[in-house]
């Protein structure tokens, strides 16, 4: 039975052959108990694009059985450093070579432009895999000097084991490329669940690291709802390790199953209500650039969005006004369509969610600076939309909105500033706006974000760690820090010298 | 005309053509030497001439040391992102592995070396090393440092500059990426001088870092003699650092020319004399095995070479016995040709040189035990040669000899055999052969060497740091440890607040 579909483009004239199954084992198969599927939908045009199956609670038994067994013979402490480099680079390589169609794909289905998926999404994505293949043989511990005569003391850094791994919609295939490329640069098996709201690419990719030679079982891939997968691998007795990227709520169930299964580890990237300050020395335009990217980029789908912004009376106006001509300068429209900044919200779900907290902010008493108008046409699109004389206790202030929605407010003083930035349960991201080096220094100091950023927002490097404090995660990914979350550190005391005399006394 | 190599290979182990530029590699471009000279380049096997390279001299290295300078505050340094100097490591990895034979050829041709070893040893690691240091290019981490609320410390890792790197002729290009490869990741510009022996295969690499897309400057080579070209190297006011690798005579003088110049900073991997230690209860069979591989690998022309085997009494006879055997398999013959283990020495010094230890070890009094001879009369083969009865004092037992030469010497003691592994001037390289793991780490925790192997000899890994106590060397290659040599640290204290 064929488990791939051929999916039409007809803005591109195209065709993208896509496989269906589910992927164990380097094969792509059906379930074994379930003739349920997963419809992915065009959220430009609310078409459907295809059907896949979605996995059952045996299919993830299966997967994991596979990790385990890959896990214990053909990867793990099977395979050397120098190997999973090679495999990582040869992934990124193929990732390169199809880059275009992965785009096409990506922007199908989560409705991203097609150039930001390919150059951005896909360019970091694989860079993200040689900077973890360039780490597969570098995984040094410790050799430890205890008193030179008795024992040699040192730690090893083995891989986990089998990790489950949850990512979200709005980055597939980047969020793919962040879990798996640390996990298996230090020897860990994986069963990825993809979002069923855009499972594509990662069937795609998994494709591909068939192709690059990962033996069988490396890396399993399976779609399926997140209460059947997501469940089922957070509270997997044979998971050695969950990893979990989306909301916060989902975030407290993984970590509560984590705990009363095998007490697995668990890190989570959460939800965020970035704040950024404007302060009156800022560089305005620039600071108004940066807050437009912060909640625009990615149809403000993003989990460090910069959705709250606080500006210094001193030079409230002019922000605002610079910041309204950014907004308005966005094209948002079909991602397949060369103008396009931004596209569609992914879902119908989220596109009601998004509308209902802009109806929200109007209710509350909000005052719409821009956007806050539905379309007439088909696509679940949001248009940027901008709130002011906002009040903490509001809806649109307080929850994470995940669209491109703006509640910006005022601020006197620098502590008020700081107190208004800190009033959340987020930490996430924080951006601040200002040519006072030791104001720079003092706020960054004080603002309780997993990530600040001084005069710029949201770029992010794959060298630089990143996570949440507070409610927005429990661990690091990118940089070096992202190995510790796939590394169990084993010490050993070999004793050479040491006789024991007993009894003692 | 700078000059240029074509050559037709038409082998037993390998059939293949090579063509490439042979002259000075300066700013990216192939350029005679300043005078107009050349060197022989000769191939060992048959002492016939291959073909002659441009000779580089001090104005050539002048005018490296400025293109690796314009290179450096433009392109290279800190211009370069670790991610860019990244890609095109991890390139130039990549063009070695698609020319990975015809590499392991020229280097053959040049060396002596056999086919066999140059391509699963020499440019199998030769592209790892390079693989490994792309990887680090973009993880070169300093610190912050937490003082008080107000004021930012942190350390940049920055690269030197200009630095001068000097190569030997035992391990040519797997020498060649040992230097460049971690002062490249760290961003360095570097102006290398190749062994006049053996400058084919850094020649032919300086093709593949164009066509690998690294900017002009960023890598020159400069062939030519120690005493021209290596001298002015180690002596330029505007290299910042020299590496050397080679003999610890000359290595003394690249470092007083360092001091007396501009006190550049200086990494030195000299000879060895390293001892094997061989206890009663080691397992025998991997044993002599290893110690084969340790003394006779490279035709004993590695600065590490098991040169001093001491056996303890209990295994003694078995040990000689069973060594001598192994050695006798060892077939000496052209490099090229099918089955051969062992190849010439690099040239006539060297073969003289070997010779020399050879006639001397029989005047002292120590007895050969096998070889001891000339192998043909074409080529500078070597018979695989073990002397016994040899006495501390004698030169075979103190000297470097860096040919496949060794001395097997009987121990009784424990206590002792630590004490005559030790006394050496050098401090490369040591081995320990024992089935009591306790004892083997008590061993080598007491051996004064840069390394030492447990049951195994001659184990290279890109990530595992080497180099020398005493006077074997200063610094480490290899691992991260190489990172630090070829990087300024330099300390920022911003003050955000701080009033005086």
């Amino acid at each position: 039975m064929a488990h791939s579909v051929s999916v039409k483009i007809p803005k591109l004239n195209k065709t993208i052959e896509v496989p269906t199954g589910l992927f164990i084992n380097n094969e792509f198969v059906p379930s074994v108990d379930s003739q349920e599927r997963i419809e992915t939908v065009n959220p430009a045009t609310e078409e459907v694009i295809c059907s896949i199956v979605a996995a059952s609670e045996k299919d993830i038994d299966i997967a994991v059985a596979a990790a385990r067994q890959a896990f214990k013979t053909t990867w793990g402490k099977n395979v050397t450093g120098w190997e999973r480099a090679r495999l990582l680079n040869k992934l990124a390589d193929l990732i390169e070579r199809d880059a275009q169609e992965l785009a096409e794909l990506e922007a199908l289905n989560n409705g991203k432009p097609v150039k930001m998926a390919r150059d951005f999404d896909i360019g970091d994505s694989v860079q993200c895999l040689r900077y973890y293949a360039g780490w597969a043989d570098k995984i040094t511990g410790q050799s430890i000097e205890v008193d030179n005569k008795s024992k040699l003391a040192f730690t090893r850094h083995d891989p986990i084991g089998v990790c489950g791994q949850i990512i979200p919609w709005n980055y597939p295939i980047n969020m793919w490329a962040w879990k798996v490329a640390p996990a298996l640069a230090v020897g860990c098996t994986i069963v990825m669940k993809p979002s069923e709201l855009t499972p594509l690419t990662a069937l795609k990719l998994s494709e591909l690291a068939k192709e690059a030679g990962f033996p069988p079982g490396v890396i399993n891939t399976v779609p399926s709802l997140g209460p059947v997968g997501g469940a089922a691998l957070a509270s997997h007795h044979d998971v050695d390790k969950v990893a979990f990227t989306g909301s916060t709520v989902t975030g407290r169930k993984i970590m509560e199953a984590a705990a009363k299964s095998n007490l697995k580890k668990v890190s989570l990237e959460l939800g965020g209500k970035s704040p950024h300050l404007v302060f009156e020395s800022a560089d305005l335009e620039q600071a108004a650039s940066w807050a437009a990217l912060g909640i625009c980029y990615n149809s403000g789908q993003d989990c460090t969005a910069g959705s709250r912004v606080y500006v210094q009376d001193t030079v409230y106006d002019k922000f605002t006004s610079i910041l309204v001509d950014r907004v308005k300068a966005l094209v948002v429209g079909d991602g397949l369509e060369e103008a396009t900044g931004a596209g569609p919200v992914v879902s119908k779900g989220q596109y009601d969610r998004v509308w209902g907290y802009i109806d929200s902010g109007k209710a509350e008493g909000a005052h719409v600076l821009v956007g806050g108008e539905k379309r007439q046409s088909k696509g679940y699109y949001v248009d940027p939309t901008v709130f002011t004389n906002i009040t903490s206790d509001m809806k649109i202030v307080k929850e994470e909105i995940f669209g491109p929605v703006l509640s910006v407010g005022v601020f006197k003083t620098e502590e008020e500033a700081i107190a208004l930035a800190n009033d959340t349960t987020y930490g996430l991201g924080a951006g601040l706006h200002s040519n006072d080096a030791n104001q720079c220094m003092r706020v960054s100091s004080a603002l309780e974000a997993g990530t600040v950023w001084v005069n710029q927002y949201n770029i992010l490097n794959n060298n630089v760690p990143f996570g949440g404090k507070k409610q927005s995660g429990i661990g690091r990914e990118l940089g070096s820090y992202a190995l510790e979350e796939y590394t169990s550190v084993k010490a050993i005391h070999w004793n050479f010298g040491d006789k024991l005399d007993w009894p003692l006394y | 005309m700078p000059t240029h190599l074509s050559y037709e290979f038409n082998t037993p182990v390998y059939k293949g053509s090579t063509s490439f530029e042979t002259g000075l590699f300066i700013d990216g471009k192939f350029v005679d030497g300043s005078t107009g000279s050349t060197i022989d380049v000769i191939n060992p096997a048959t002492e016939h001439i291959i073909t002659s390279v441009s000779e580089g001299t001090t104005d050539d290295v002048d005018a490296a040391v400025a293109a690796a300078q314009r290179a450096y505050d433009t392109v290279w340094g800190l211009n370069a992102s670790g991610l860019a100097r990244s890609n095109l490591l991890w390139k130039l990895a990549q063009a070695m592995e698609a020319h990975a034979d015809e590499l392991s050829a020229i280097e053959v041709l040049d060396n002596g070396k056999t086919f066999g070893w140059a391509s699963s040893t020499d440019v199998a690691l030769s592209i790892n090393v390079v693989k490994y240091y792309a990887g680090w290019a973009d993880k070169l981490t300093g610190q912050t440092l937490e003082t008080d609320s107000k004021l930012l410390a942190y350390t940049r890792h920055e690269p030197i500059g200009v630095v001068g790197q000097i190569i030997p002729w035992n391990f040519p290009l797997l020498m060649f990426v040992w230097k460049i490869a971690p002062a490249l990741a760290t961003g360095n510009t570097i102006v290398l001088k190749p062994s006049e022996f053996t400058p084919l295969t850094a020649l032919r690499m300086c093709t593949l870092i164009n066509e690998s897309g690294f900017p002009p400057g960023v890598v020159n080579v400069v062939t030519g003699y120690g005493h021209t070209v290596g001298v002015a190297i180690s002596s330029h006011m505007a290299i910042q650092k020299v590496a050397f690798t080679g003999s610890t005579l000359v290595g003394r003088k690249i470092m007083e020319a360092a001091a007396r110049s501009n006190l550049k900073a200086v990494t030195l991997e000299l000879g060895g004399k390293s001892p094997n230690i061989i206890f009663d209860d080691a397992d025998l069979e991997q044993a002599v095995k290893w110690a084969a591989h340790g003394l006779f690998w490279n035709h004993g022309q590695a600065c590490c070479a098991g040169s001093r085997i001491f056996v303890q009494s209990g295994a003694y006879d078995s040990f000689l016995e069973r060594f001598t055997e192994k050695a006798k398999q060892i077939k000496v013959g052209d490099p090229f040709d099918k089955g051969v283990d062992q190849g010439p020495q690099i040239s006539q010094i060297q073969f003289d040189r070997v010779m020399g230890y050879i006639e001397s070890g029989k005047n002292d009094g120590a007895k050969i035990h096998l070889g001891g001879g000339r192998v043909g009369n074409e080529g500078y083969y070597i018979e695989p040669t073990i002397f016994v009865d040899a006495k501390p004092e004698m030169r075979i037992v103190k000297e470097e000899i860096f040919g496949p030469v060794g001395v097997v010497i009987r121990f009784e003691d424990e206590e002792d055999v630590i004490r005559q592994a030790n006394d050496t001037m050098y401090g490369l390289a040591a081995a320990v052969f024992s089935k009591d793991i306790n004892r083997a780490i008590e061993t080598a925790h007491k051996l004064k060497t840069g390394t030492v192997w447990v049951n195994c000899y001659n184990n290279f890994h890109p990530g595992i740091p080497f180099g020398g106590f005493k006077q074997s060397g200063i610094g480490r290659e290899m691992g991260e440890y190489a990172l630090h040599h070829y990087t300024n640290v330099k300390a920022v204290h911003i003050n955000l607040g701080n009033v005086l």
